[in-house]
Parts: C-alpha cells; sequence; structure tokens
C-alpha cells in the first residue's frame, strides 16, 4: 500500500465509517440541514438539538463516500457539547488544515481524532468529501437548509 | 470479511483476442507510455474520452504549423487549403456512417451539440402541445435534457421506456408507448454507464410505423462498431469525435437530407446565409445552414484523422478484439468476492459498471488511481440509470482496443488492494 493512500485512509477513518459515531435520526431537531456534494453524490442530513448556545446533541444520516461519512461521524462526536462559536472556529480550523499545504509545518497533533484527516491534503479531489459535513453544519446554524460543495 | 486472493489468472480463462499485436497498437499512442503516480498508466475511461494516436496529434500540429486559414471565405492559397481539407473530412465522414451525401453531415462541438441542434431546429418548428417524445431509462443526461426543455417550450410530453434488470429496453413496453402522438424517438446506441447495445435497428422500424423520425445517440457507438445509418434508416445519428480517437470540441450530427432541410437554423451569423439586408435575410444551403460562425476546423481535420486510422486497423477486428477483452475481463471480475456487475445486457460493448458490497466508488478510485489505473467513478450523467439500480454510483472500467488482459490483470489487483484496505 502506498504511504499517500495510508495518510488518507487512517485507521480512525476506517473505523468511523464502518461503524461511525451518531448515525441516527434525531427527534425535534432545533436546527438541521442537508448537504450535498454532487461530485460524488455524497448526502448529509444533520440534525442538532441546541439548547443555550450549546450543541446538547446531533445525528447525522445519508450516504456516501468512506472520507464523508467518517468525517461526519468524528465532526458528530467532536460537537457535542461545544458552545456554537466554539463549533464555527472548529470548523474554520478543520478547513484550513484539509486545505492546507501538502508541506505545510503546522502540527495538528493536538487536533485529536480530526488530525487523521489531514491526509486529505494531498488528494485535493477528496476535501470536499471531507468537509461536507461541516458546511452542513454551518449551514444548519445559518438556518439555510440546503448546503452544495459546489 | 476474509480477502480471498486472486482466484483466476489469465492463464485460466481463454479469449481469443490475438486479432493483432495490441503492442504495436499501443505504440501509436503517446500517452499510454506515461507513467501516473509512479506507475504505468492504466487507461480505463476511454468512455468519457477516449486517447488520441500520433496521426491525429499530428495533424492538428501540421494544420496550424502550415495550413491555418479560416474557411470558406478566401480566395487565398491557404483559405483554400484549409476549406479543402475540411470538405475532405466532410465526405470522409459520409463514407464513414455511409450516408447519403455531404448535405447530411453537419458539424458539431459534440454529441451534445448535436442534439440540442435537433431540438431547437427541428423540435421547436413541429412538436406541439400533447406531443410525445420517447426516450430510454439509459440515456445520458444529454439525451434527457435538450427534450426536457422542449417539452417546456412546446408543451409536449416525455415518455420514457423502462429496463429490466440487465439494463436491456423492454421493447414490449416501448411498443405500448408508441401512437400517433409520438413526434419523436431518441435513443442511445450503446449505453455509456452499463454498455447495453439497443437494438435500434428494430426502434427504428417500430417508430417509422407511426411515422416518428428517430434520433440515434451514437456516441458510445462509433468507437467500438462500424455504424451504416442508410442501414439503421435512422433519421439522426449523433455522435463526438473525442471518444473515436480524435480531438475533442468536435461532433457529427447526421440528418436525412429532408429532414435537415426542414430544420430552423439555431445559430444564426456568418457562414450560413446567403444575403442578408435588415429586411430579409436568406439562408445557405445544407450543410452550411446549420454550421453559423467559424468552425473547429482544426478539431474537423483531426477528426478525419482519426477516421483514417480507425479505417487502418478496421472494424471488424476493432470489435473483435474488444469482444475477447469484454468477456475476459468480466469473467475475472465475477471472481472477485462481492464484486457485482451492474449491466448484463444481452448484447454489451465492452463498458463494465461494477459495485463491492458498501465500499464507496469514490474510494474505489481513488485507491486504483493510485496504483496509476483511471476508472471513472460516480453516476456517469446517467442519473435515471443509477436510480433504477437504486444506487448512488458505481464504478466502471470502459475500454479500448489498445487495452490488454494485463491492464485487466492489473484492475482486478488493484481491487484486491481495496478490499485489503477496507476488509
Ligand atoms: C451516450 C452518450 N451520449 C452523449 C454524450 C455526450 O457527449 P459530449 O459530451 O461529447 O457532447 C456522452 C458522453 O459522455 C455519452 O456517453
Amino acid at each position: 500500500m502506498k504511504q499517500d493512500l495510508r495518510d488518507l485512509y487512517q485507521e480512525i477513518i476506517l473505523d468511523h465509517n464502518k461503524n461511525p459515531k451518531n448515525f441516527k435520526l434525531l427527534e425535534e431537531p432545533t436546527h438541521q440541514s442537508e448537504g450535498y456534494n454532487p461530485l460524488c453524490g455524497d448526502k448529509v442530513n444533520l440534525a442538532m438539538k441546541v439548547q443555550e448556545n450549546t450543541i446538547q446533541d446531533i445525528g447525522f444520516q445519508g450516504s456516501g463516500c468512506a472520507i464523508s461519512k467518517a468525517s461526519a461521524s468524528v465532526m458528530t462526536s467532536a460537537l457535542k457539547g461545544l458552545k456554537i462559536d466554539e463549533a464555527a472556529a472548529l470548523a474554520a480550523e478543520f478547513e484550513k488544515m484539509v486545505k492546507s499545504d501538502i508541506d505545510s509545518e503546522e502540527d495538528y497533533s493536538e487536533f485529536g481524532k480530526l488530525a487523521a484527516f489531514a491526509g486529505v491534503r494531498e488528494f485535493p479531489v477528496r476535501v470536499k468529501c471531507a468537509t461536507l459535513a461541516w458546511h452542513t453544519m454551518k449551514s444548519a446554524l445559518g438556518q439555510t437548509d440546503k448546503t452544495s460543495t459546489e | 470479511m476474509e480477502v480471498a486472493e486472486r482466484k483466476t489468472l489469465a492463464e485460466d480463462i481463454f479469449c481469443p483476442i490475438d486479432v493483432f499485436d495490441v503492442e504495436e497498437i499501443r505504440e501509436d499512442f503517446p500517452i499510454l507510455r506515461k507513467r501516473v503516480h509512479g506507475k504505468r498508466l492504466v487507461y480505463l475511461d476511454n468512455a468519457a474520452t477516449s486517447q488520441k494516436p500520433q496521426s491525429v496529434i499530428d495533424t492538428i500540429s501540421t494544420y496550424y504549423t502550415g495550413e491555418n486559414a479560416n474557411i470558406h471565405r478566401g480566395v487565398h492559397y491557404l483559405s483554400q487549403l484549409a476549406t479543402q481539407r475540411y470538405e475532405e473530412t466532410r465526405t470522409k465522414v459520409k463514407d464513414f456512417i455511409n450516408a447519403g451525401s455531404e448535405k447530411e453531415i453537419i458539424f458539431t462541438s459534440g454529441t451534445t451539440e448535436a442534439i440540442n441542434l435537433v431540438a431547437h431546429g427541428y423540435g421547436r418548428l413541429n412538436f406541439r402541445e400533447g406531443d410525445e417524445i420517447i426516450v430510454s431509462n439509459l440515456e445520458h443526461h444529454s439525451n434527457i435534457v435538450p427534450w426536457q426543455l422542449l417539452c417546456e417550450q412546446t408543451g409536449a410530453k416525455l415518455r420514457v421506456i423502462p429496463i429490466d434488470d440487465n439494463g436491456d429496453i423492454i421493447l414490449d413496453e416501448y411498443k405500448k408507448l408508441l401512437n400517433e402522438k409520438t413526434k419523436l424517438v431518441a435513443i442511445v446506441h450503446i449505453s455509456n454507464s452499463l454498455g447495453t447495445i439497443n437494438p435500434v435497428k428494430e426502434i427504428i422500424t417500430l417508430a417509422h410505423e407511426y411515422s416518428a423520425p428517430v434520433l440515434i445517440d451514437g456516441a458510445q457507438a462509433v468507437p467500438h462498431s462500424k455504424v451504416d445509418v442508410q442501414e439503421l434508416d435512422c433519421d439522426f445519428y449523433c455522435f463526438s469525435g473525442h471518444k473515436m480517437f480524435g480531438p475533442t470540441g468536435v461532433g457529427i450530427l447526421y440528418g436525412k437530407e429532408d429532414l435537415l432541410e426542414d430544420m430552423a437554423p439555431f445559430l444564426g451569423g456568418g457562414d450560413m446565409i446567403k444575403t442578408v439586408t435588415f429586411e430579409k435575410t436568406t439562408y445557405s444551403d445544407l450543410p452550411s445552414k446549420l454550421e453559423a460562425g467559424t468552425p473547429n476546423i482544426a478539431g474537423v481535420i483531426g477528426l478525419g484523422a482519426a477516421i483514417d486510422y480507425i479505417n487502418k486497423i478496421g472494424y471488424n477486428k476493432i470489435s473483435a478484439y474488444e469482444e475477447g477483452l469484454l468477456n475476459y475481463a468480466q469473467k475475472v471480475l465475477q471472481g472477485v468476492d462481492g464484486l457485482r456487475i451492474i449491466g448484463t445486457a444481452h448484447h454489451k460493448a465492452a463498458v463494465i459498471s461494477f459495485v463491492i458490497g458498501d465500499i464507496h466508488p469514490h474510494d474505489i478510485g481513488t485507491i486504483l488511481d493510485q496504483n496509476g489505473i483511471a476508472i471513472r467513478t460516480g453516476h456517469h450523467c446517467t442519473q435515471p440509470v443509477m436510480e433504477r439500480f437504486n444506487l448512488p454510483a458505481t464504478s466502471r472500467a470502459s475500454f479500448a482496443f489498445y487495452n490488454t488482459k494485463e491492464e485487466v490483470d492489473q484492475l482486478v489487483d488493484g481491487i484486491y488492494g481495496v478490499l485489503r484496505l477496507f476488509k
């Protein structure tokens, strides 16, 4: 197996793809949105329960490639319990990571499981797969109801 | 999931594909020598676009180096030369598909434009509220959307022939759809996503019983097999240069002369007129009437070189070789645990769509790409086909006569790599 591929399909990503966390229909969400990536046909339905400015619960459904599914899974785990502005800040950081230069010296070791997606940098056409769930989350919080990565 | 080792080896399956020396043919295609991600390129995305032989590349280069001028307009040497090369190609295309005359060959930018030209030039004039246009469930978006747009404008209705689980058109259903209101049947000759070869001759005969003209989308047929428009008796036939080893940006609309004669021009401008005054403009005769503006001259001449190349090898050999390769590829792929081929039509071209368990095609595509193998993943511009099979996407390997058994083996090895990663 080539190193680039190992960087992309890290164990964490494969695990979350196989057994996604928070893959559920949320009853009575306060915020929700549907994300679509026309390139891959990836679909994410994201729902959140936000109370007192905090994400109390979050769930997603949909279909997609391993990267998009794992990304939604890891994202939902990371967001639970965060304040809305913290979630937005994390989204910005995540996006910065997956779009950064391959040789960037940035250290993502403090980024927890999200750091597993740093390998996506080497596959520009797959960046949209990794960011789909994040875009959908932002649009859910912004009260718009459709997201397309195109 | 246990990942089995490869079961089938090249030697185990006998497929007679020694029609020609494929290595010699590969020499004609410089790009096949390329390395991708450190591996030798295995190009299996021919249904999207084919590679070009050196003769086509050289022809275009020669044109720009020593023959470039605008056509039909100049009295000078180069303009006459360019015009001659352009019009020679029209004759070549005419002979290539056995059309009745050069007037029936319209140069377009591709299949998409050819279909849209018919929708605008023919459909808008002739379709009324309540008329019906029949397409099939197999169509490429380019043979759906122009008709939908036309239906919106005219009040005509789109009717769809269903397909069965093999990806074959259900002819009995087609017969039921035909009636006096049918004003056009628009059908793909060979499906780009499933490889189904449609019984177009029968489809055409049936439509003609209701006096409905038939448009055939031949984008995927011309690269693989001989097309004879008079034998088929089709009314329109559309195809693209870039899928038949020619350049991008050039395609053909064939139409029966009387139908083209009745068509309104689509684009107005230079080259398509006889006289222009502010009171009244008269149009040129066919084919110029339907070719406004400066065309893709280099592309057309390059297409001529592609036709020469196909003729040199011969369709009998091309079709025989590809059939052997398809049989081989289907057999070895069927031996892969969990792999399901989508599209098992009775007559099939060398296109194989497949899915593997719940592994997403885009993951398969990325991993194969790292092995130098180019396949297509997604809906292949045929979303209704994906919906019919209840799939978001498939992986598709599509072959040309320069592909080899060894490349099929590399594809299968690559797929085992995918299975190991996702075990
Ligand atoms: C069956 C079929 N029809 C039409 C088209 C459109 O051809 P083009 O993009 O060259 O206009 C394609 C190409 O993808 C095709 O495969």
